[in-house]
């Protein structure tokens, strides 16, 4: 803690109201979204709830209100000083980290699709500190590897290695649930940060190489659970598990190619009403965007995430302080690899891997982790102008 | 912040960007060039056809009497996507009807299943349509079982009791015409994989066999399709497409049912005679051919089945009957795949081949009780040694020693072992006239060629059946290395390839490697009678509408014509004409008043039966009738039957009382079938509840 409590040092900065700096274009954006996937969770749940004798508007309500804890979070995240935010990583990180131990716990933590991420609360709600535990790795790292002991500009080797401790350990949890989806987006984002914290190339090009050994390794020893192979077996070759992965991968192109140019309109796609694709309000959303919307929903899908993510590029280079720029960096990463890999395992391009699609998938703990990462954003954006 | 940081943003920026343009090109591929590809999937996906069968048409025969028809019956069916959401998946539902129904719970939950859902080798009597059918317990529920149904259907839900159409074979006059009609059954794959060129739908009824597979696509119909759109729990939502069935067209044959009625009990008869005699009888057909246009009037097999029983739901014990050899095999249509050596009947085309070698047919030829043929002595078979008498005499006795004198004769002058490049062969080209070995035409499924054993044969034996012959006694099993079959197979290894003198003899007689099938033997008499033309048998003569537009009438069809002038075919006919005045016909002929001329045949057959017992010859006759301006040929076959005349021929006899209205010795004008002389010519009015005209 001494290490930690030596670096905060706090920025009396004027604040001259709770919405200034906020990037119109970017909120703007986020919003779009958040309106798309909540059209696109009613339309993939409401007939199957209908016909099933269920509240039609059952996952309707509960996304609302998971928008609106996740606005009142992005706000939260907004207006407070993100050193406030940095003096308090340690303790975020910590819960993560007891939070992702309990997953593992028997009795506490519950499998679903054979991966132990969840905690279960009263009330039937459920918790993934999966999510929360990537804001704390990239708020944790860009800390370590933006403010020095030494006199160099760019990061060395010591902060390097620091930050990877800070990264390894939720890691090695995550990869023991396992959830090789978020660990893949995490990873993604460290290389990210550490690329662009100046620290040596060796650095970014060692940890590729590692993640490519580590995973090939990871399939020949069998540390990567049977499911797993399969799924990667069903990328490489749609047919070869016709019942479980690759049916769903096959549904899944099925369903986003026939909505063709113009789709079925919202709400009448026959696949998604006759809910041939599984998780098809949480992982496989977008299949219900390729139905219903067609090229042209889609494609706006996409030109929204383009927004996001190239004003948020903007914010992270007028950025004046290393520190706002490694974590608006890394949040960058984290949402496009994260959308990357979602739309991708829908399309076919990717390898099937349980991460939802950030603003638009059904999903509390993922929707407010995103919402902070979205305030985040906002945050560098008004308080850091270069 | 240093340079290479600000580098590596960039890049990184670079790197995002060009992810989310491969995810747009992708997403523009599938959608947008492959899009029409995906939605074909997802139609096939999420749509399933219900088929609702159309009425099949009728058979009728000649005077509009229902062959073939539809019956209303009541289906008791379990609704597969309704018992599968029960709580126990239908269990108690199933039980309980298997304990209404008098079943075993085992069928029912077999016929319930979809033969995808069993494991291979436990699929038989699985349901081979689709789990949004209907599925049939049985077509024929007692009604007062439907209407317990019907009134508690909250005890069976998912079951229920409709009235359903069911093909029937009426058997009126008695006809069961198995062999004739067929029967229908549900597709199976390889009906479905479109080998025979046309489409079906999982649920269609088809014609399995006969009449019914021969037209079965005037027959079935087109079926309503109703596409409807269901969910991943198979649950329907919506309704696309929906077309109304249209019904099948009506099949007018050249069957009378009386004729049918009476070949059918007449065969059964002479089957019993020989068995009555101590002849083992296996099996036997009788066809009834008009000669002057190859009209089928009647065609028989024995053993026969029960057309009635697939649609009734056959049993595992039927339906192994009807393939076992105990039973006689009783599937097998003995007028069109039974191979038989034609025998003595065969003397027909013998006169031919004597005439056109130049024999003088009125001369009179040596019938001696035995011919020496190198080694070998052949003997008269039916006759005795009857000295020298006429050509015509040796037809009627069926004296076999004339034909092997000629046939060693011409076997001779041919070149003997060592035949000449320009042979007359007028043995094998007379058989080849009558085309002998080539398939009749008939417009029934599944028919045998025969085989005319000729030395293009015979040569193509050897090629094949050398190896064995020459390493007899190492191929062949312990109980075939008698002395005989030793010696035998030894002359087959050393000049199998050739026609030795022994083929040529018994060619002559009928005998030997060569086979016709009943079907062929009608043909050919009814050439001789009808002055020489071979005529292809037919039994449809017309596909008539529902509302009575005729749509198509099937065109008769020459053949060809016999290779013999008038004068042979003038000889031909006294000579068979004289077989029923005076010679091996004449004891079963007595007092028959109207004229017919027919031969006998009583083939040899070699081998043993099951028992032991050495196997009894084939009955033939042949025959056509009347003999002046011939109408119909009739044809009646009992194999290991014995004689021809004792047992065909009497049965053929009976056949052509009916015919005729011939009661004792009299013919009774008022019991003639045909009054005219001749069967209809125009088609009938087509109406299931047509009756036959009874002849009192």
């Amino acid at each position: 803690m001494s290490l930690y409590s030596q670096r905060i040092n706090y920025r009396k900065s004027s604040r001259p109201s709770a919405f200034a700096g906020f990037d119109p274009i970017l909120t703007l954006a986020v919003g779009l979204l958040l309106v798309m996937g909540t059209l696109l969770v009613y339309a993939a749940t409401r007939n199957w709830y209908a016909a099933n004798g269920l509240d039609p508007e059952y996952y309707l309500k509960r996304h609302v209100i998971n928008i609106a804890i996740g606005s009142l979070l992005a706000w939260g995240t907004t207006v407070v000083d993100y050193r406030l935010i940095r003096a308090y990583t340690p303790i975020l990180w910590g819960l993560g980290v007891i939070g992702l131990t309990a997953v593992l716990i028997p009795g506490i933590g519950a499998e679903v699709n054979g991966a132990k991420a969840w905690i279960g609360l009263p009330f039937g709600f459920q918790l993934q500190p999966a999510e929360l535990a990537k804001i704390s790795i990239i708020v944790g790292m860009s800390m370590i590897l933006s403010e020095r002991t030494h006199d160099s500009d760019a990061a060395q080797d010591r902060d390097v290695l620091q930050a990877l401790v800070v990264a390894a350990i939720p890691v090695l949890l995550i990869l023991k649930q396992p959830d090789m989806g978020t660990v893949f987006i995490i990873g993604i984002a460290v290389v990210t940060i550490i690329a662009v914290s100046g620290a040596p190339m060796r650095w970014v090009v060692g940890l590729i190489l590692l993640a490519v050994i580590g995973s090939f390794a990871a399939v020949k020893v069998g540390v990567i659970n049977d499911y797993q192979v399969k799924r990667l077996q069903a990328f490489v070759d749609p047919n070869a598990d016709s019942q479980g992965s690759g049916y769903q991968l096959r549904q899944a192109r099925i369903t986003v190619g026939s909505g063709g140019l113009i789709g079925t309109g919202l709400f009448n796609g026959p696949q998604t009403n006759g809910r041939f694709v599984p998780e098809q309000q949480t992982d496989f959303i977008f299949t219900v965007a390729g139905e219903e919307l067609g090229f042209l929903g889609c494609g706006f899908i996409l030109i929204l995430y383009l927004t996001v993510l190239m004003r948020a590029f903007g914010i992270a280079r007028r950025s004046s302080d290393p520190y706002g720029k490694l974590v608006c960096t890394g949040v960058i990463a984290w949402f496009a690899f994260q959308a990357f890999e979602n739309i991708g395992m829908t399309l076919g391009m990717m390898p099937m891997t349980g991460v939802p699609l950030p603003f638009v998938s059904y999903g509390g703990s993922s929707m407010f982790a995103t919402m902070m990462g979205f305030g985040l954003l906002q945050n560098v954006n008004a308080r850091h102008r270069g | 912040m240093n340079q290479r940081a600000r580098l590596s943003l960039l890049v990184v920026q670079i790197f995002i960007f060009s992810l989310l343009v491969g995810l747009l090109g992708r997403l523009f591929y599938l959608q947008v060039a492959a899009g029409p590809k995906y939605r074909d999937a997802a139609i096939s996906i999420q749509s399933r056809d219900v088929i609702t069968p159309a009425t099949r048409g009728l058979i009728v025969d000649s005077s509009g009497v229902p062959l073939a028809l539809n019956r209303v019956g009541i289906a008791v069916t379990v609704d597969r996507t309704k018992i599968d959401r029960q709580l126990d998946k239908g269990v108690s539902v199933l039980q309980s009807l298997a304990t209404l129904l008098g079943l075993q719970y085992a069928d029912i939950y077999q016929r319930t299943r979809l033969c995808g859902e069993l494991p291979k080798g436990l699929r038989a009597g699985c349901w081979t349509g689709s789990r949004f059918q209907p599925i049939p317990i049985t077509k024929e529920a007692d009604p007062e079982v439907a209407l317990r149904i019907v009134e508690r259907s909250d005890q069976y839900p998912g079951v229920s009791a409709t009235p359903i159409s069911i093909r029937n074979y009426p058997g009126n006059v008695g006809v069961n015409g198995a062999h004739l009609l067929g029967f229908v059954g549900p597709l199976t794959d390889s009906d479905l994989s479109g080998a025979n060129g046309r489409s079906y739908f999982r649920s269609e009824t088809i014609g399995k066999a006969g009449l019914e597979l021969q037209y079965d696509k005037y027959l079935r119909g087109t079926p309503g399709i109703k596409t409807v759109i269901v969910d991943r729990k198979e649950a329907v939502t919506s309704t696309r497409h929906n077309t109304k069935p249209i019904a099948g067209q009506h099949l007018v044959t050249s069957i009378d049912a009386r004729v049918q009625a009476v070949t059918e009990s007449a065969l059964a008869d002479a089957v019993g005679r020989a068995r009555a005699y101590g002849k083992p009888a296996d099996g036997g057909a009788a066809v009834v051919m008009d000669v002057t246009n190859g009209e089928i009037l009647a065609l028989a097999s024995y053993p026969t089945y029960d057309p009635n029983a697939f649609e009734r739901g056959l049993t595992v014990a039927e339906a192994e009957s009807l393939y076992s050899q105990k039973a006689g095999v009783p599937a097998l249509s003995r007028a069109l795949q039974g191979l038989f050596a034609p025998a003595s009947t065969f003397k027909a085309i013998s006169v031919v081949a004597a005439a056109s070698a130049g024999y003088n047919l009125n001369g009179n030829y040596d019938c001696p009780s035995e011919v020496k043929v190198g080694t070998r002595a052949f003997q008269n078979f039916e006759s005795k040694a009857q000295g020298r008498i006429s050509l015509k005499k040796a037809i009627a006795i069926s004296c076999d020693t004339v034909w092997y004198r000629i046939a060693f004769d011409e076997w001779l002058r041919d070149g003997g072992l060592k035949p000449k490049s320009n042979a007359n062969d007028y043995f094998y080209n007379a058989a080849k006239g009558f085309q002998v070995g080539i398939k009749t035409g008939i417009d029934l499924p599944s028919e045998s060629s025969g085989r005319l054993a000729d030395r293009e044969w015979r040569r193509a034996w050897y090629a094949h059946n050398k190896d064995y012959y020459c390493n007899y006694k190492d191929r062949a099993p312990k109980s075939q290395q008698s002395a005989f079959l030793v010696q035998l197979a030894y002359e087959n290894c050393l000049d199998g390839d050739k026609i030795r003198a022994g083929d040529a003899v018994n060619f002559s007689i009928g005998q030997g490697d060569t086979v016709i099938t009943p079907i062929k033997e009608v043909q050919i008499y009814a050439a001789i009678a009808n002055g020489g033309t071979i005529w292809k048998p037919t039994i449809a003569k017309a596909i008539v509408k529902t509302d009575g537009t005729v749509v198509k009438t099937f065109a008769k069809e020459k053949l060809g014509n016999l290779p013999a002038d008038k004068e042979t075919l003038n000889f031909l006919h006294s000579a068979l004409r004289e077989v029923i005045i005076s010679g091996t016909g004449s004891g079963v002929f007595s007092g028959m008043p109207i004229a017919v001329s027919g031969k006998t045949g009583s083939g040899e057959v070699f081998g043993k039966n099951a028992n032991g017992s050495a196997k009894a010859p084939t009955s033939w006759f042949a025959s056509y009738g009347p003999t002046e301006n011939p109408r119909f040929a009739v044809v009646m076959m009992v194999s290991q039957g014995g004689f021809g005349s004792t047992t065909s021929g009497v049965g053929v006899r009976k056949i052509y009382e009916t015919l005729f209205g011939v009661q004792g010795s009299k013919v009774v004008s008022a019991k003639i079938l045909f009054p005219s002389g001749i069967p209809p010519v125009t088609l009938p009015k087509i109406s299931p509840a047509t009756k036959v005209k009874e002849v009192k």
